[in-house]
């Protein structure tokens, strides 16, 4: 059965219809839009940042102040969590490696665990939540409130004191920081591994240290200068690029943290696919 | 209320003479055929406008009429689209990254949030611009410097306070200081009262003539307070939709019959 419908109405139908299809049309423009201006901007963001990095002009005394912030501040954070991630890694192995009769490869496991992976995706996903998240709402307050603008009136470029210097302290002292939170996780390894034992701890450190290659210590090393460059690029992007009100200092924070740890994540990844590439 | 001038101010198409010297006024900032657009919206349109030397210019017109934009576009913080700006006979549309530096020396700008650097004490928040813009200065320059500008806005005993531990006003003080510690010929004060009560307001109106006098600036002074504009004021512009509405005195602004005028000097 047929139902008519009047003329005018029809219209009106088709006009609401076609309204909401352009409606739709230009929303899904502008999203694409949006994607690529980000993309641009990230892009523009780097070559900026690289540019300023070789420029003559290097603000050494912030640069330190920034290692200091983000080296020293951080230590008691990693020293825990370094202490905790070996003292918990040799707990839960322990039984199974007792099991199998292999507890003797105890301290070597959990070595090789911490050096290669544990420690610097553990200690580098820490340091995405408090120096990415840190950076962010920084220059992300820093903006709001027109310190950034100041800054460039008083012909200082906000780039290159702000940025460069947080993104290189971060690159460098990231590592070290790693570094430093395998140490500690070999000690809590060995406090835990005395707790239902008795191992002496030069004993302990010469057995751990015994498998560990040269192969296991430099992607390590590579993949944490990585991390650290992630953390302090995506802490200063988010931050520098922070919009005006107050809530997007809480906004720039928060996505600074989760883009971080997803990209330390993804570095992770490829770091794996090509260190097991290279070793073949 | 500041003595007005004696001179015509009305036509500003002509350089100005001061009828007691008869000497020709120089404009410092020449702006003309100003466009500045955000997406879609034109905050600025066509609009020109003349700072002479030595004259305080009070911006006037209502919240999003573009008043901050115009002085952002003149130190270069914000670009413009088309136009002229020129500042000292440099048009700072066509200037490189090192020649804008070197406006900028010439140009202090006073935010309207004061912008001082929260990680820094006072003292740390006037040497950065010193150390930047006179590299020449040595630390003993640099700390009486530092001095002086604190004793001119008035607060010399707080040289060693974060800007957390100050108030409003002081910090809108130090502020100040910390752009008149680098010597500008040029002051752009970017809603200097605003947030402020009116006693402290009037301090800070006061402080932008005492530093008129003594450092002999020339500046634009952006604002909605019209009392900070009857302190301070040689000549007003008023920026409607984007375009200069008015221009003139203090006194034909408050003698005016429009509508939107007399809204602001009610």
């Amino acid at each position: 059965m047929k139902i008519k419908i009047p003329v005018a109405k029809a219209k009106e139908i088709a006009r609401v219809q076609a309204l909401r299809l352009s409606e739709r049309t230009i929303a899904k423009k502008q999203a694409t839009n949006n994607f690529f201006t980000d993309i641009a901007d990230v892009i523009l963001f780097i070559t900026h940042l690289l540019k300023e990095t070789f420029s003559r002009r290097f603000e050494l005394r912030e640069f330190l102040h920034q290692c200091f912030l983000i080296g020293y501040k951080t230590l008691p954070l990693i020293s825990v969590t370094g202490t905790i991630m070996g003292f918990v890694l040799t707990i839960q192995s322990r039984p199974v490696l007792v099991r199998f009769g292999a507890e003797t490869i105890l301290p070597g496991m959990v070595a090789v665990s911490l050096i290669r992976e544990m420690g610097p995706v553990i200690t580098a996903l820490i340091c995405a939540g408090k120096v990415a998240s840190g950076m962010g709402a920084e220059l992300g307050s820093m903006k709001v409130t027109e310190q950034i603008e100041a800054m460039e009136v008083s012909s200082t470029h906000p780039m290159r004191f702000l940025v460069v210097t947080r993104v290189l302290a971060a690159t460098l002292m990231i590592p070290l920081l790693i570094l430093y939170a395998d140490g500690l996780g070999i000690i809590g390894s060995w406090i835990g591994a005395n707790i239902k034992g008795d191992v002496s701890f030069i004993l302990f450190f010469s057995q751990a240290f015994s498998h560990i290659g040269f192969i296991d210590l430099l992607p390590a090393v590579v993949k944490s200068f990585f991390f650290g460059a992630v953390i302090g690029l995506v802490g200063c992007y988010k931050g520098y690029n922070a919009g005006r009100g107050t809530e997007s200092v809480g906004k720039a924070a928060n996505s600074a943290v989760v883009l971080a740890s997803l990209l330390v994540l993804i570095v992770d990844m490829i770091a794996v696919q090509v260190t097991d590439m290279l070793a073949k | 209320m500041k003595t007005e001038n004696t001179e015509s101010i009305e036509n500003t198409d002509s350089i100005i003479v001061d009828s007691t010297k008869k000497t020709p006024r120089v404009p410092v900032i020449e702006i003309s055929n100003l466009y500045k657009s955000f997406g879609t919206l034109d905050v600025l349109k066509n609009l020109s406008l003349k700072l002479y030397e030595s004259e305080n210019l009070v911006v006037l017109g209502k919240s999003g009429s573009g008043k901050s934009v115009l002085i952002k576009c003149i130190v270069g913080l914000l670009p413009s689209d088309s136009g002229i700006i020129n500042v000292f006979n440099q048009n700072v549309l066509k200037l490189n990254r090192s020649g804008i530096d070197e406006v900028r020396q010439k140009i202090g700008f006073l935010f309207q949030s004061g912008a001082l650097y929260d990680s820094m004490t006072v003292k740390e928040n006037l040497e950065f611009p010193l150390k930047r813009l006179k590299d020449h200065l040595n630390q003993k320059d640099i700390d009486a410097k530092i001095i002086e500008a604190l004793e001119n806005v008035g607060l010399p005993d707080v040289i060693n306070k974060m800007p957390s531990q100050l108030s409003g006003g002081m910090r809108k003080r130090i502020s100040l200081a910390r752009t008149i510690v680098v010597d500008p010929k040029i002051i752009l004060y970017d809603e200097p009262t605003t947030g402020l009560d009116p006693v402290t307001s009037d301090e800070i109106s006061l402080l932008i003539n005492e530093v008129q006098k003594k450092y002999k600036t020339s500046s634009i002074i952006i604002t909605h307070d019209i009392e900070c504009a009857r302190l301070t004021a040689d000549r007003l512009i008023m920026i409607q939709n984007g375009e200069v509405y008015k221009e003139g005195t203090l006194s034909s602004f408050e003698k005016s019959t429009d509508s939107v005028i007399k809204s602001f000097f009610k």
